[in-house]
Parts: structure tokens; sequence; C-alpha cells
């Protein structure tokens, strides 16, 4: 049974607590950008991608957007660990309310924040590409906002999954190198992975990240590895999978 | 009707008992005190009758509702201040009251007024819209209390609601919550380890320790057990100082704790000057002797032979509970 008054009540707080902590925002604003432009404008000068049709730049912003994404769900659906040090998650599981409205009331407030923020990478990716290079038209733009937006629920879920299980933040730096790090570069956000060893390829495939960063490719540049259909179904089916595993995880919380 | 009915409730963590078959019944209306040491097994009580642990074994009943089948009732009947702080820092204290509101349902014109007039009694009008992180303890603790009556809950539990805080800001809250408890008729459940404030708050009182209680009655009761005045002496041999106080007319008991010798007599005065001769008499040296009227603390000793300060003086141990209920 889903609530919406709670779904919205966390949701409301979610947003307050984001627009409240300006370094925060700025912080996670500014890494993909400082990506985008060193990786993109300067790697890309003396560097281009074998056969293809575009240079650099290009092929890494949807790369970059991933990235955004990735960094900004995990760690809002992280963050539940530190409600739960500072005492308010009691607060919350105390409250006669359904513990799978207070899941997707999170999940939703956090999808939002790291949404915002990728479409705000998502413009600057426009602005230094420019329009002619990036298939642009109402269509490609809903279609990666689609993909985006999974992309966030799904990652958001992730996080709840880890902080269910983490009671500190002691082993949250052997998630980050552990997971958060191999996802990220393992997605083809920076390099095609059709040309990566077999091994790699392999270990690629069982990165959920790399059909969203394909997908986004797909609807962005009009080029990819699989064909848009084939990323969204594992995307959604990912999705699913996590939100409901969260959900179950969360309901048992003492 | 009653309140709060509890029958037979038990915790175990790994075989280790920390509630252990404990009964009480609260009336409505009545400010009901759980006193006992750190480590005595009070807020697993409250956990449990907030529905935050489950019980290994027993029943509850709380405004009537059955704790193990009708949680959310129970839930929607209940505020709490928890032992550990539970703010968010990030948020004002008025939109901490708002998201409280919101989530206990509680419609929008009446969370404005329910907010204002929390604030209010609390007198924390000024503060509302400054972020939480700001507010000093009792600030803190303040607004967890009007968190705690925004959906206008039958029952408030209270967990240590003034540990940590300074005389002043204790008598404060100590305030609020007789007032809350007059003008509104809430019924309350409260936890402590200070003899004052259970004696100052408390309509009955439950000592317990080691997780079980150990008596119950209202204060004036529990302290008539001792049977009058407590003189507390510090003698140079207390075996033989008991012996013979022991023999002296209007003497009721004579407790040996460490190297301290408690006396309780029904006329204190009278009799202190005529230990200090008997034991001058028998060359025994008094250092030291007080006397006073009962407190709980003095219930506490008769009962366990040990101070509640005893365990609270260890506050490294007291530290690390702190930090394990809070993480939990
Ligand atoms: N989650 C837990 N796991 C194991 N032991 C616990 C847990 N919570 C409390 N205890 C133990 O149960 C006993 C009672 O604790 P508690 O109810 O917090 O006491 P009080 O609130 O009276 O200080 C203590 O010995 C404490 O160490
Ligand atoms: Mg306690």
């Amino acid at each position: 049974m889903i609530e919406f008054r709670v779904v919205y009540t966390m949701w409301l707080r979610e947003m307050k607590r984001w627009w409240r902590s300006k370094p925060r925002m700025i912080g996670s604003l500014s890494m993909p950008i400082l990506w985008l432009v060193v990786m993109g404008i300067g790697l890309g000068s003396s560097f281009s991608i074998p056969n293809a049709a575009f240079n650099y730049l290009v092929f890494v912003s949807p790369g970059i957007i991933g990235m955004s994404l990735l960094f900004t769900s995990i760690f809002s659906g992280v963050s539940v660990i530190w409600d739960r040090q500072f005492g308010f998650l009691k607060e919350i599981l105390v409250s006669p309310v359904s513990r799978t409205s207070i899941v997707i009331g999170k999940m939703v407030g956090s999808s939002t924040v790291s949404l915002i923020t990728g479409l705000v990478i998502l413009f600057i990716v426009i602005l230094l590409n420019g329009v002619s290079s990036l298939v642009l038209n109402p269509i490609s733009l809903l279609q990666t906002v689609a993909f985006m937006s999974l992309i966030s629920f799904s990652f958001v879920s992730v996080g709840l999954v880890i902080a269910s299980k983490l009671t500190n933040m002691e082993g949250f730096q052997m998630i980050m190198s552990l997971l958060v790090m191999p996802t990220f570069f393992l997605s083809g956000a920076m390099f095609p992975i059709e040309n990566a060893p077999q091994w790699m390829k392999a270990v690629a495939h069982i990165d959920p990240l790399m059909y969203g960063v394909d997908g986004m490719r797909s609807s962005l540049t009009g080029i990819s590895q699989y064909p848009m259909m084939v990323d969204f179904t594992i995307l959604v089916a990912f999705c699913v999978v996590m939100v409901a595993l969260a959900s179950h995880l969360f309901s048992r919380i003492e | 009707m009653n309140a709060i009915e509890v029958k037979g409730l038990a915790k175990k963590f790994n075989g280790f008992a920390a509630v252990d078959g404990i009964n009480f019944e609260i009336k409505e209306g009545e400010i009901f005190g759980l006193l006992g040491p750190n480590g005595a097994g009070k807020t697993t009580t409250i956990s449990m009758l907030s529905t935050i642990l489950k019980p290994t074994s027993g029943s509850a009943t709380i405004n009537g509702f059955n704790l193990a089948t009708q949680q959310n009732d129970v839930r929607m009947s209940i505020g709490i201040v928890f032992q550990d702080p539970s703010l968010d820092d990030e948020l004002t204290g008025r939109e901490n009251l708002d998201f409280h509101g919101r989530l206990y349902g509680v419609s929008s014109k009446e969370r404005k007024e329910k907010i204002k007039a929390v604030l209010e009694l609390v007198e924390l009008e000024e503060k509302a819209d400054s972020q939480v992180k700001t507010y000093s303890g009792g600030m803190k603790r303040r607004l967890e209390l009007a968190r705690g009556l925004i959906h206008m809950p039958k029952i408030l539990f209270l967990d240590e609601p003034t540990i940590g805080l300074d005389p002043q800001t204790r008598r404060k809250l100590w305030e609020y919550i007789k007032r809350i408890n007059s003008e509104k008729g809430t019924t309350m459940i409260l936890t402590t380890h200070y003899m004052e404030e259970a004696d100052f708050l408390c309509n009955r009182i439950a000592i317990v320790d080691k997780g079980k209680i150990i008596a119950s009655n209202t204060p004036e009761k529990l302290k008539q057990v001792l049977g009058g005045d407590v003189i507390t002496l510090e003698a140079s041999e207390p075996e033989s100082l008991k012996k013979v106080v022991g023999k002296m007319a209007g003497i009721n008991e004579v407790t040996i704790f460490g190297d301290k010798l408690n006396v309780t007599a029904n006329n204190g005065s009278t009799v202190l000057p005529r230990i200090i001769k008997v034991a001058h008499d028998n060359g025994v040296s008094i250092r030291s002797a007080t006397l006073k009227s009962p407190s709980l603390e003095d219930v506490f000793i008769h009962y366990t032979g040990r101070a509640i300060r005893e365990e609270e003086a260890d506050s490294k141990n007291a530290m690390r509970l702190r930090m394990r209920v809070g993480w939990r």
C-alpha cells in the first residue's frame, strides 16, 4: 500500500535538504563539468576513437551524464545511513505509515535531485558540443530523460540496499572502490566497450550503467552498441528488481 | 480504562534478558515513571511499547490496542521523545514539526495551528525558522517534546527527557511536561535515572534494575518503606558500629554499603546525637554524619544495596550504550 501523502512528505524533505546544502549541490555539479572539460576537450584534442564518425567529446558526453547520475544517486540513497546515525530514521520508522511509502518517497526525492543535476549536465553538454553535433529534437530529449530517470531510480535503490546493510560509514570507502568506480569505468562511459579485451567486455555486460549510457548515446548521437529498445528493456528490468529489493530490505529494518 | 497494560513483557538479546518479564498498568492521565540505573532495561521497554522492537515474550495493550496485532493504531496513539536525538539538523524547527504532522496525516489547517501552539508551549517561536543544527541541546530537547504533541497523542513516551541538560533547562522541561499533563490530560510514561525527576514528576514509579521491576508505588509510599529519616555515617569500623547501633531503641534498620552505614529512624534528629555518643563510648570514631529525609535514591539502595549514581559515574559505558542505541 502506497500512501501518496507520505511519498510527498519524504520528497519534500529531500528537496529542502538539497536546496539548502549548496556545497553538496556545487560539488555534484562541478565534478562532471570538470570531467567534461578535461577529458572531453583536453583528452579529446589529441585522441580520437578509431573508425568513429564523431569526436571524443560527443562520445564521452552521455558517459559523463551517466557518471553524474550514478554518483548523485548512490550517495543520496546511502545518505539513509546518516539518518540512522543521527536518529532521524527512528522518527520516521515509528510513525503510523507503511514502510513501502517511506522507501518510495525517499526514492522519488533522491531521484529528483539526481535528475535535476543530470539535466544541468545535459544542458552544459549541449552548450559545449553545439546543437549541430548532437541529435536534438523533442523525441530524442524525451528518450534521454527516460534513460536518465531509470538510471537515477535504479542507483538510488542500490544506495538504499547498501544503506540497509551498512550500519555506519566505515564500509563506505570499500563500496566506493569496489562497486561505484568499477560500475563507472566499465560502463563504456569513457571508452567504447566493443574495442576492449574479451574479459572486460564480459564484465561490462553485467554493468547496468552500460545499458544506460548506451541508451543515452543512442538517443543523443544516434550511434550505439545495442538497439535502444534492448538497453531500455534491460534497464527497466534492473530498476524493478532493485526497487523491489530495497523496499523489501527496508520493511525489515528494526 | 487503563492507558497501558503490560503483562510479562520480556526482551532477550542473544540470550541476555535486557527486560525480564515486567508487569504494570498505567491509568489514564497518569505520569508513570520507570526509575533505574543505566542498563536497567528502560529504553528497551520503551522501544517495545512503541513498536520499535519486537518483544521476545509477553503482551501489552496501549490505549486499548494490542501491541502485537494493532501496530498502526498503537503508533497513532503515542508520541515519543527518544533518549537519543532524532531531529533532522538540516531542516528548521518548524520544518521538523511540519514533517511530523504530514507523516501523521494532520490536515494542513490543523497543522499550522498545532505547530504554532506547541512552539508557544516550549517557547521556541523565535528559533522556529532557524536550522536545528544551530540549536542548543536544551532547545533540541524542547523541540522534540513539541514534536511529540503535534498529532495529539493520548500517550506520551519520554525516554530520559532531560539527560545531559543543565539544571535550569531541566526545570523548564519539567514545567512543560507538568503543564502538558494537566492541560491536555496526556498520559505519560517517563524513564529516568534522576531520582529528583521521578520524584517531582511522577504520580507512580516503578523501580527497575537488571530488567526487573523491584518495587512500584507512589513516591510517598515507596519512601515509607524505609521507615523514616536516613542517617548516613562514615565510620572507622562500620561493622562494629552496625552492631552497637542495631541494639539502640528508636532505630528501624541499619545497612552497610561501601564504607558507609545507613541508619533509618522515625525521628532522625534526636537519634543522631545518641548514635554519636554510643559510638564514642564504644571507641568507634565517626568521620562524618548526614541526616536527611528519605529520597528515592535511598529506596533504590534499600532494594539493591547499590546507589543509582554508581552506575552513572561509569560514563564511558553510558556513552557506548548511547552510541549503540543511536546507531541501531
Ligand atoms: N540492541 C541491543 N543488542 C544487545 N544488547 C542490548 C541492545 N540494546 C540494549 N542492550 C542491552 O540491554 C540492557 C538494557 O539496555 P537499555 O534498555 O538501553 O537500558 P537503560 O535504558 O535502562 O539504560 C543493557 O545491558 C544493554 O547493553
Ligand atoms: Mg536508556
